[in-house]
């Protein structure tokens, strides 16, 4: 191997080809053979050793990437014109064209506008070099701060915690370890190793420094406080912060802790307030969480299934708390279940066990369903679907029979709308069409019809959403978004207009994987203008209001079924799809952003789950509780 | 000694006159007689004084020829007459002094008494090339050294025939493999050199396509710490490119130095003349240098351990001078601030007894140390009284250092340069820890200030004509309120800026750049005072020395100077290394500097003289960090490999070798009692290392002392006490305060 690399080395000349290019690009028309084979020669030796001083300007650079200064100060060393004023934009700034039997690259010089230059607006002046100082270590221990790496990597914690035997010994990992490992092991490493490699606990869950203290004390004041722009930073501290790990053991006896408590004394808030905790911990790239959740998981299925988690059940929202604590649930179980935890399966058997009994309240048969709902379209498949017949019947009777309590009543709605907004999807995919109300009927019993509709709504949907992603760039990412895409007949005043730049409106942020963090007040919804222009033929616009809510009852109705002839799509980019511009060549789409006048029904919202909330808005909060997120700013793919 | 070297004709030996250390320093003339360091007016730019030696060659070499023999028979008088009437620059005349004093040696003493003029005429050709060699870079065009050039490369001219060589080499080869296990790996080291030469030769004859084979067919054979070198000759396919090569002429103008034992090497020698094996046996009289022992061979390892240098292992006599490595005493002063009686005493520069009040620097004794260098062995600067005062501060903060040790690690405070774009090339820490500097690729120098103490100029001069000169505060009033400010930026290099450094004292600032300057900058008023200029390539780096007054620089030139700061001129200049100057380092008693070099070698130079008193070998990799512990004693080193060597100075021997960084070593710092070893690398990592227990380790016995021969454990995991990954920031400097906190820097590279 070294060998054929060296073999390489010692091979590699610059093509002769080259030579002769170069000879033509200065004027020198016919270049004999011999001549080009010992330039090339001597180009290659030459451009060698200039390499090999730049290198030296390099190491002295204390840098690892060898750069054109480099190879300017190398040439200036061997007393040869550095080069001047070159620069590029691109990466390779050559082109290459062919012809005549040749093959040639060659340097592309763009007439430049002089105007476009002075015109654009200069760049921002550079940062100026400053100075910051912090504590790599301290007495030996390197403190958990964001200045400082993590001090044990993900990848680290988890093989710590799911393959003990294989911890990483000190003094025996390679160099490439040595990178991922953090100092949390290798600082008493040097006193540790003589007496042998055997360690009984992972070191690093022990004492806290005082800041660490400090910081532990602050956070978990602020999460459970009430003043909401404390939390949400708090929050993104948990989410982002690298040097967490040691705290961990303690953020999750906090947690379940205090879910024990308060589910006893329903404070929903609170239990809220800690169920975010759970998010934002989850959400941190550095921790690695399996080692805690025999404390998570429970904090997590109380919020999802327990009785009674607020003092006054029948108004205050404590559906919103289970859906999130089930989401998470969810996201746990896909992150963490392996073959020997199991924790999906006996999740699952959890939920299903106290769903089947006879006994089970609303509030917990909820939370049951939603817990399984979550885990996806498999587990709907085989575990709910065949039980809609039963949970339609006991629905019924608690619609339809005679009013035993409004407890009992609300419950068995939220369960029905519950069950038609998972299982509907579900459906939509296994069941073929047409979509037969009869059918329903016979199948699914009391939920039938109103299933049968939803499962409609939901395949006119994907068809809009295929077309969507086909074609556009804008992506909409919200679960199930619903676009009320409604026609007016103001086309032929738009005729004229070829706008050829369309502006994103700032609300476009709604749409972007990571919204804000719900405590802010969301957007109202914005309607976008989308208009057509086809090649002089009549415009159409179309109003596509791209709203949250889920409910609304008019939107079924709006959905053309005949979007096929309309496009209705925001477009930012030319890059369309080649089969959709060959039929039209001329077509220009404008979004303009309109004020929200329609969209009263969307409040803006402050609080994360005000205490009554009427069944419209639920869902609408909800969703804004599942795209909580620790901060904008963090772009960690999803 | 080396006996074999009687064998071969006196005009091959004498092309080598490069492989004598000791003497190629530029030996001034005044070190016999005047204990004044002092740049006398005739040494001025040596480097000028080459270039008329080469551009009239003929008459010149005669005349310095003539100047030599005049010298050798101690007619100075003549000498001095002569040197007027020809108009002959004092340097040059003594660089081909010098030169030809270490051809004389490498000669053997008996040798040089009994040659002829002719003979004498021959070396000083050859001197005066390897002179140019010295320089090689040059910045002379290839017509001028040309000649010179020539002369070295002609030894190639004699050659074999060339399909032959593959044979000749594996011949040998395999007569090395089955030699017994005790004698291989000593005979195998033989093996680089001989490739090298032998490639070298076909490449010179023209037989490209042979010389293409051989390297193909034997390059992997060699030892990986050669990688570098070659791939430096795997390009080198032609004549033509052999002509300013900087690797090759290395391998011309020094033999390359093995260590063989007595047995080992008389089985070598039975085996190729027994086989009439001519070829290689002329390359080995020619081009190598053996260094005959008696003994035990030496295995592997040990082998392995002193190998890896451009020129292969120090001779043994490089490295037996005696060095004095103690540290100068202290001057005495009292705690209390008697000003007036202090400063009678001290003017002397010499305090006289008194009643001494150290307490904690128990490395101080009050006997002279048998190591020590006598004080007055070079020229201090007197202490002024600010450094009376500045003493004063560094013995109370003494007190209330910590101790550190294996149980005891010292926190590490980490400044991160942000936003410095890649663009951090040096930085350096004042003494007292309060001020930062840092050198920028952009050119600039920057100053921050560490304590709240802001940095402020000084007055202007029609400003400082209204203070009261007379009052108590008057440095305080020289001071513009106006120009207060966290940090300060120095403009004045046109280049990267390499080196750095703080004088004791903390008023100047030193920066060496790529621009081939060495510029003196004053802390008080913020501007340049001097550029030191004499390089004449780009100057790694640059040191003050830890008694002020004095620095060393080293730079692309190969060649290190030490300079004063009150003469523009170098006072000494000390050449030998085969490669590149990539750092130095002044030893605590300011007698001595180690420079390291790109040919893997470090150099420990005697100022006094400006001889190499220690080459020490055994890095795989060009050296990027040095430092000396504060007793004096030992030196590590650390070097791209990511490897640490400690060096005992006294013996010259390496004695520990840390493993554990995985890229270059930009920085070493003992701590200030020694006890810990700091390193900082490119691979974000400080590592700390046990240093006492490293020098408890180190015993050395008579056998070592006398044969060089070394054994090191292989227990750098246990001398390991931490490592501190950083936030992808390399860190390139380390800094232990006077009281013991380890201060780190470097640019966060995100």
């Amino acid at each position: 191997m070294a060998e054929e690399r060296r073999q390489k080395q010692c091979t590699v000349v610059v093509p002769t080809e080259s030579m002769k290019a170069i000879a033509e690009s200065v004027g020198v028309g016919q270049l004999q053979e011999e001549s080009c084979v010992a330039l090339s020669e001597e180009v290659s030796y030459r451009i060698k050793e200039i390499a090999q001083d730049a290198l030296k300007f390099m190491h002295h650079g204390k840098r690892r990437k060898l750069t054109t200064s480099d190879i300017d100060n190398a040439l200036k060393l061997k007393n040869v014109e550095p080069l001047y004023g070159f620069q590029s934009q691109e990466f390779i700034p050559f082109r290459f064209a062919s012809g005549g039997g040749r093959e040639l690259h060659f340097y592309e010089e763009k007439e430049v506008d002089l105007s476009d230059i002075i015109n654009t607006p200069l760049p921002r002046v550079p940062l100026d070099v400053s100075l910051k100082a912090h504590w790599l270590s301290i007495e030996g221990v390197q403190p958990s701060i964001p200045e400082n790496p993590p001090p044990a990597s993900k990848e680290q914690q988890k093989t710590e915690s799911t393959e003990p035997l294989k911890v990483v010994k000190p003094g025996q990992e390679d160099d490439a370890s040595i990178q991922g490992k953090g100092q949390g092991a290798t600082s008493a490493d040097g006193k540790g190793k003589d007496k042998g490699s055997i360690r009984l606990k992972p070191r690093s869950t022990h004492e806290l420094s005082v800041e660490q203290q400090l910081y532990y004390k602050e956070i978990t004041e602020a999460c459970v406080g009430s003043c909401e722009a404390k939390r949400a930073e708090a929050l993104q501290s948990i989410a982002t912060d690298p040097g967490l790990y040691q705290m961990l053991p303690r953020f999750s006896t906090f947690i379940s802790e205090g879910v024990r408590v308060n589910v006893v004394q329903n404070n929903l808030a609170l239990l809220i307030y800690l169920m975010r905790m759970v998010k934002a911990l989850m959400d941190n790239p550095t921790l690695y969480l399996e080692k805690y959740l025999h404390e998570l998981i429970p904090a997590v299925v109380t919020c999802i299934v327990s009785k009674q988690l607020c003092l006054r059940p029948d108004v205050d929202n404590h559906w919103a708390l289970r859906d999130f604590a089930a989401r998470l649930m969810a996201q746990s179980c896909k992150t963490f279940s392996t073959t020997t935890n199991n924790i999906q399966s006996r999740i699952t058997k959890t939920f299903t066990k106290s769903w089947l009994d006879e006994k089970t309240q609303w509030t917990t048969r909820y939370g049951c369903i939603a817990g399984l709902a979550e885990l996806g379209a498999d587990v709907i498949k085989t575990l709910i679907l065949p039980r809609l017949t039963i949970e339609g019947a006991r629905i019924k009777a608690v619609m339809e029979g005679p009013v035993v309590s409004n407890i009992d009543k609300i419950g068995a709605d939220h369960v029905q709308s519950l069950l038609l907004k998972h299982c509907a999807s579900v459906i939509a995919k296994i069941r073929p069409q047409p979509d037969m109300v009869e059918q329903y009927r016979v199948d699914y019993g009391y939920l039938g019809p109103m299933l049968c509709s939803h499962v409609m709504k939901a395949r006119t949907q994907a068809a809009l959403q295929a077309q969507q992603v086909n074609r556009t760039t804008l992506t909409i990412t919200q679960p199930r978004p619903t676009l009320s895409v409604s026609q007016s007949g103001m086309g032929g005043s738009t005729g004229s207009r070829t706008p050829s730049i369309i502006k994103v409106p700032s609300s476009l942020t709604l749409m972007s994987p990571r919204p804000g963090t719900p405590s802010q007040p969301s957007p109202p919804a914005t309607k976008y203008i989308v208009m057509t222009t086809s090649g002089g033929a009549t415009s159409t616009q179309q109003v596509i209001t791209l709203s949250s809510s889920q409910s609304a009852s008019s939107i079924t109705s709006t959905v053309p079924s005949a979007s096929s002839a309309l496009q209705p799509l925001v477009k930012l980019e030319s890059g369309s799809g080649p089969g959709l511009t060959a039929s039209r060549p001329l077509q220009k789409y404008i979004v303009v952003s309109l004020p929200s006048s329609a969209s009263s029904s969307l409040e803006p919202k402050s609080t994360v789950l005000p205490t009554s909330i009427s069944s419209t808005l639920l869902d609408a909060g909800m969703k804004m509780e599942r795209s909580e997120s620790p901060g904008a700013s963090t772009q960690s793919p999803h | 000694m080396a006996a074999i070297q009687g064998g071969v004709v006196d005009a091959d030996e004498e092309k080598d006159i490069k492989s004598e250390p000791a003497s190629d320093g530029w030996a001034n003339n005044n070190s016999s007689d005047g204990k004044v360091l002092s740049a006398s007016p005739g040494s001025s730019a040596p480097a000028v004084g080459i270039k008329p030696a080469a551009g009239a060659p003929e008459d010149q070499q005669t005349l310095l020829a003539v100047l030599q023999f005049l010298k050798k028979n101690k007619l100075t008088e003549s000498v001095d007459i002569l040197r007027r009437e020809a108009g002959l620059p004092e340097d040059s005349a003594k660089g081909a002094d010098s030169s030809g004093a270490g051809s004389g040696g490498a000669a053997g003493g008996g040798d040089a008494e009994g040659a002829d003029a002719s003979s004498l005429l021959s070396r000083v050709t050859v001197s005066s090339s390897a002179a140019a060699a010295a320089q090689a870079p040059t910045k002379a065009s290839a017509g001028e050294d040309q000649p010179d050039v020539n002369v070295v490369l002609s030894a190639y001219s004699q050659q074999g025939d060339p399909p032959l060589y593959q044979v000749y080499y594996s011949g040998l080869k395999r007569f090395i493999e089955t030699v017994l296990d005790c004698h291989r790996a000593e005979l195998s080291q033989v093996y680089y050199p001989l490739f090298v030469h032998m490639y070298l030769e076909l490449v010179y004859n023209n037989h490209e396509s042979e010389a293409k084979a051989f390297f193909d067919k034997f390059s992997g054979d060699q030892e990986c710490y050669y990688a570098d070198d070659l791939r430096i000759l795997s390009s080198l396919t032609k004549k033509e490119h052999m002509r300013g090569n900087e690797t090759l002429l290395d391998f011309r103008t020094s033999k390359f130095v093995l260590r063989i034992s007595r047995d080992s090497y008389q089985l070598l020698k039975r085996h190729l003349q027994e086989r009439q094996n001519n070829q290689i046996w002329t390359i080995i009289q020619e081009h190598l240098y053996i260094d005959i022992f008696d003994g035990i061979p030496r295995g592997k390892s040990q082998i392995d351990a002193m190998s890896g240098s451009l020129a292969g292992e120090a001779k043994r006599e490089a490295n037996k001078a005696k060095v004095y490595y103690g540290l100068l005493k202290e001057p005495e002063i009292e705690l209390p601030l008697d000003d007036e009686d202090e400063e009678a005493e001290n003017e002397e520069g010499k305090p006289k007894k008194k009643k001494p009040k150290k307490d904690s620097m128990g490395s101080k004794s009050k006997k002279q140390d048998p190591n020590a260098p006598v004080q007055t062995r070079i020229p201090l600067p007197e202490l002024k009284d600010s450094d009376k005062l500045d003493k004063i501060m560094y013995m109370k903060e003494a007190t209330k250092r910590i101790r550190v040790g294996p149980d005891n690690l010292p926190s590490i405070c980490f400044y991160s340069f942000l936003n410095a774009y890649q663009g951090l090339t040096a930085v350096d820490f004042t003494d007292d820890s309060s001020l930062i500097a840092g050198g920028f690729a952009d050119s600039t120098v920057r100053i921050w200030s560490v304590t709240p103490k802001k940095l402020r100029k000084v007055k202007s001069a029609a400003d400082l004509n209204l203070i009261d000169k007379e009052s108590d505060d008057v440095l305080e009033r020289i001071m513009d309120e106006k120009t207060a400010s966290e940090s300060k930026v120095l403009h004045g290099h046109s280049g990267p800026v390499y080196g750095i450094s703080f004088s004791p004292d903390r008023n100047y600032l030193l920066s060496s750049s790529e621009d081939c300057t060495i510029r003196l900058w004053s802390l008080l008023t913020f501007t340049c005072l001097v550029g030191y200029k004499g390089h004449n390539y780009p100057v790694w780096d640059t040191q003050f020395s830890p008694h002020g007054h004095y620095f060393i620089s080293g730079g692309h030139d190969r060649v290190a100077r030490l300079w004063a700061t009150d003469h523009y001129q170098p006072l000494r200049m000390f050449s030998g290394h085969l490669a590149d100057i990539t750092c130095t380092r002044f030893h605590p008693n300011s007698n001595y500097v180690a420079t390291g070099s790109s040919d893997r070698t470090i150099r420990l130079w005697d100022v006094l003289n400006g001889n190499c008193v220690r080459i020490l070998t055994g890095h795989k990799g060009p050296i990027h960090a040095l430092a000396f512990s504060p007793n004096g004693k030992f030196l590590a080193s650390g070097a791209t490999d990511g490897r640490v060597l400690l060096w005992d100075i006294g013996h010259g021997l390496m004695f520990a070798e840390l493993k554990g960084h995985t890229d270059t070593i930009y920085s070493l710092k003992f701590s200030r009692d020694g006890e810990i070893l700091a390193s900082g690398s490119m691979d974000y990592t400080v590592r700390l290392w046990d240093a006492t227990k490293a020098f408890d380790d180190l015993e050395t016995d008579d056998f070592t002392a006398a044969t060089g021969h070394v054994h090191l454990q292989e227990n750098s995991q246990e001398l390991l006490l931490g490592t501190y990954m950083t936030k992808s920031t390399p860190v390139i400097h380390l800094h232990f305060t006077r009281r013991n906190l380890l201060l780190a820097a470097g640019a966060y590279n995100p």
